[in-house]
């Protein structure tokens, strides 16, 4: 069986006290995990800047090349773990088996991780809008435009609070290295493989270990990483979001609530449309924060509702390792019937209709002796006043909402993705504006088609880096 | 030491403990000397315990102890008669929302403390100096206990305020950052009087502020040694093996002494086993035996011990001449122990939150 360290600045800790591992379906051990204490993460951050100064022994340009071999490694190596090693396939059958996520579903995230990875200059490129990268390493530069800028990290580590049930989100923290910053992870309990095996490959591929540290742990791990890290981004629910709101230190990533918005320009040719809708709200088993959870539209929304509802409703569980096993598991005991029981209250308010039901051929929740599925449910609302107007799960839900387009931007509230089907120049300079909405596609994209050339959530650049002026010469008189 | 005389010792200390519980209910159970609550209560019970209850494990004739009696008044019912001449004290645990539980003391605290100076090496816990005790005060009996002990050692306590009710419901509201202005505010009162000359050389903290007051202390570019603190006790579920461990090799060194302790305003004080690199930092607490008496018992059966090493739910027995608890269900969980040399009596180790309530606990908040 794995045995799995603490990493504390590239060092194996083993630890008093050990999580295990286990896989969802038979109670296996896969793995046990050495659990840090938050004392122990405030103690090595007070060493964090020398990650940032062994970093910056390399230029940024040579750090984009380690993340593509890191890249290569990551998808492609059997790579040391703990006391034992992973093959790819490996890696995906583990993470499926304590994550509930299917085996190609897994597969995919780490195909989408490695592009990022090996497309690290475009991706810096894109994200600094061209700026020359020694800039970054230095403090300050001339741009080609002959303008002074300077740019000033705010933190030498970034600290990450990673989930257990998304293993797409890592793909957010693959720019940290590259740009010169450590990395402080602290994995999710059901999701260690991820940030292991990219520590692994990055190290393999020539990053020095001394500017990694990965702390499982307890909740109090948690607190203390976004504690003492002075940038770090942490993912939960609402509340969390709600909680850190505000603070220039933590980013929190939450539920995206993510949505299709029909112009009235464009609504009337719904039907040409229902493959990118189904696919937004389906892909990843409906469990992204970008995954379509509204179609909003001013007509034909019980036509739409219906004919997702004919294309979603039949999809039933399958075995995790069947390559076309469409819907992720729920291993948290007690989670899926709890949902299920909120929306089948939800579902009763005036207005809404479950419309996935009646092709289902059963029961929406589907439950095991140590896991749980819910089959994907569509629901339509005649108006945007219902609670399950604007909400969203963990699994394949959208809500198809009639609501008149002039109100739409100020009903939909605030939306990670929202994919406007319009050619109205009005209406889009409007979707421009609202600012309510985070990314935004006009045009037929899918709500979880995300260029990694683009910001998300906030650019990663602007969250470590400020811009402030710098002069080494006398400003022209005036 | 051979297991004849360690039997030898069992068998004395079963002895002590039932003579200690037929005294015990002789005293509260008398209508000369008993409590008004207990005097009442026994009128309920459907045998008598002055006839009935003649060895510890007769006890087990009594329901199980429900702390709801302890919470509101009034506090007078709990006085035995045969102390109603003496100063009482209230001291009360929880109560960050509702009635608090109180317990009334008059003497308890400071018995309970001297019976614990008793096990601190004096190397480490030197007679005459003076103490620092960074916990909670207010309603707690913790700062006065502390106070009493350091006296009691010839020395003079230095307190820092500490109210872990506003603790947790800074918690509660997610106002992290008021925790954490709240803890810089009290380790900075502790830095403070660590650097005023006090001569300090013994200290009570909670885990959570032993740790924050090292860190603080290598901030500045010093530490717990050249503070020159000696020994610390500490005490609470978040003193885990881990947490000793780190406590030791990364935060006090080797030249620090510190002990846990597992108490609460009910039992009193149990002392850690004293430490050996054998035991891997397993930590294992035992009862100041025979006035405070801890079983670990099945979830299923509270009167039934679970076997050596298994898990089960603490349940506490209080036997001192100011409060009888025949069986309290304890809001923690561990592993039963085997008596040691200097405990001769059963012990237990891994003490956490009962897993029915840990969701819902909110622990070591100061």
């Amino acid at each position: 069986m794995l045995d799995i360290p603490v990493i504390r600045w590239g060092q194996p800790y083993e630890s008093m006290e050990k999580d295990k591992v286990v896989h969802f379906e038979t109670g296996e051990v896969l793995a046990t995990v050495h659990q840090a204490n938050g004392g122990i993460i405030k103690m090595d951050m007070r060493k964090a800047n020398k990650a940032r100064d062994i970093l910056r022994q390399f230029s940024i340009d040579q750090l984009c090349s380690m993340a593509e071999k890191a890249a290569d490694l990551y998808q492609n190596a059997t790579l040391p773990l703990g006391n034992g090693t992973q093959s790819p396939a490996e890696f995906c059958r583990m993470q499926s088996a304590t994550t509930g996520l299917p085996e190609h579903m897994c597969a995919g995230n780490m195909k989408k991780n490695a592009y990022v990875l090996r497309n690290m200059r475009h991706t810096l490129e894109a994200l600094t809008r061209g700026l020359p990268l020694e800039i970054l390493t230095k403090g300050y530069g001339m741009e080609s435009r002959g303008v002074m800028v300077s740019y000033q990290a705010q933190t030498n580590v970034l600290g990450m609070v990673l989930p257990s049930n998304s293993p797409g989100v890592h793909t957010l923290w693959m720019p940290v290295i590259p740009l010169q910053i450590g990395l402080v992870l602290k994995p999710g309990p059901q999701e260690p493989w991820t940030p292991y095996r990219m520590y692994e490959a990055f190290a393999q591929a020539g990053v020095p270990r001394e500017v990694f540290c990965v702390y499982p742990g307890g909740p109090e791990c948690g607190a203390a990483v976004l504690e003492t890290c002075n940038r770090a981004m942490i993912f939960g629910g609402t509340p969390t979001v709600e909680r850190y709101h505000g603070n220039p230190r933590v980013q929190a990533h939450g539920p995206g609530f993510s949505k299709i918005l029909f112009g009235d320009d464009m609504v009337d040719q719904w039907e040409k449309y229902i493959d990118l809708m189904a696919e937004s709200v389906f892909a990843n088993s409906g469990r992204s924060c970008i995954s379509c959870s509204g179609i909003w539209a001013s007509r034909h929304t019980e036509e739409i509702a219906e004919a997702l509802a004919k294309r979603l409703g039949p999809i039933a569980p399958l075995p995790m390792s069947d390559p076309k096993s469409p819907l992720a598991a729920f291993t948290v005991p007690g989670a899926a019937k709890a949902i299920n029981a909120q929306i089948k209250e939800l579902v009763e308010a005036p207005g809404v209709t479950e419309v996935s039901a009646k092709y289902r051929n059963g029961e929406r929740h589907v439950a095991h002796e140590r896991y749980d599925f819910l089959r994907p449910t569509v629901v339509h609302c005649s108006s945007t006043e219902p609670a399950v107007a604007n909400t969203e799960y963990m699994f394949p839900f959208v809500s198809v909402v009639k609501c008149e387009q002039k109100d739409m931007l100020s009903k939909i509230g605030g939306t990670l993705v929202a994919s406007c089907l319009t050619k109205d120049e009005n209406w889009s300079k409007q979707l421009l504006d609202a600012t309510n909405i985070d990314r935004l596609n006009i045009g037929e994209v899918k709500t979880i088609q995300l260029h990694w050339m683009q910001p998300h959530e906030g650019n990663i650049i602007d969250f470590l880096f400020r811009a402030r002026a710098f002069q080494n010469t006398q400003p022209p008189s005036h | 030491m051979s297991d004849t005389a360690l039997a030898a010792k069992l068998a004395k200390a079963k002895e002590l403990l039932d003579e200690h519980t037929r005294q015990t209910i002789r005293w509260h159970f008398s209508d000369a000397t008993g409590c008004p609550f207990w005097l009442e209560k026994k009128k309920e019970f459907k045998f008598d315990p002055l006839k009935e209850v003649n060895c510890f494990e007769d006890l087990k004739k009594f329901p199980n102890f429900e702390d709801e009696w302890l919470r509101g008044g009034p506090i007078r019912r709990w006085v035995p008669k045969g102390l109603a001449d003496k100063p009482v004290y209230v001291f009360e645990t929880g109560g960050t929302t509702g009635i608090p539980k109180s317990r009334m003391v008059i003497e308890d605290h400071w018995i309970d403390y001297e019976n614990f100076s008793d096990t601190l090496p004096d190397e480490y816990f030197p007679r005459g100096s003076n103490w620092l005790m960074l916990g909670p005060s207010g309603p707690r009996r913790l700062r006065l206990a502390v106070e009493h002990l350091a006296q009691h050692r010839g020395g003079i306590c230095f307190c820092v305020d500490l109210d872990p009710r506003w603790v947790v419901k800074l918690l509660k509201k997610g106002d992290i950052s008021g925790v954490k202005a709240y803890a810089d505010h009290v380790i900075d009162q502790a830095v403070t009087i660590l650097s005023a000359g006090h001569d300090i050389k013994c200290a009570f903290a909670t885990p959570k502020l032993l740790e924050a007051l090292a860190l603080k202390l290598m901030d500045k570019g010093c530490s717990i040694e050249e503070s020159g603190i000696k020994g610390i006790f500490a005490g609470g579920t978040e003193f885990t093996p881990q947490w000793y461990r780190f406590c030791r090799e990364e935060l006090l060194g080797p030249n620090v002494y510190i002990t846990p302790t597992y108490g609460n305003t009910l039992m009193g004080l149990a002392c850690g086993k004293p430490f050996d690199p054998a035991d891997n930092f397993k930590i294992t607490y035992y009862a100041p035996q025979p006035r405070a008496v801890i079983e670990t018992v099945e979830f299923e059966d509270y009167n039934q011990v679970v076997p050596y090493g298994a898990t089960g739910r603490v349940k506490l027995y209080t036997m001192t001449k100011e409060l009888f608890v025949p069986g309290f269900m304890e809001r923690d969980e561990g592993e039963r122990e085997l008596p040691h040399d200097k405990y001769p009596w059963d012990g237990i180790s891994g003490t956490r939150p009962f897993h029915e309530f840990a969701a819902t606990t909110t622990v070591g908040v100061y």
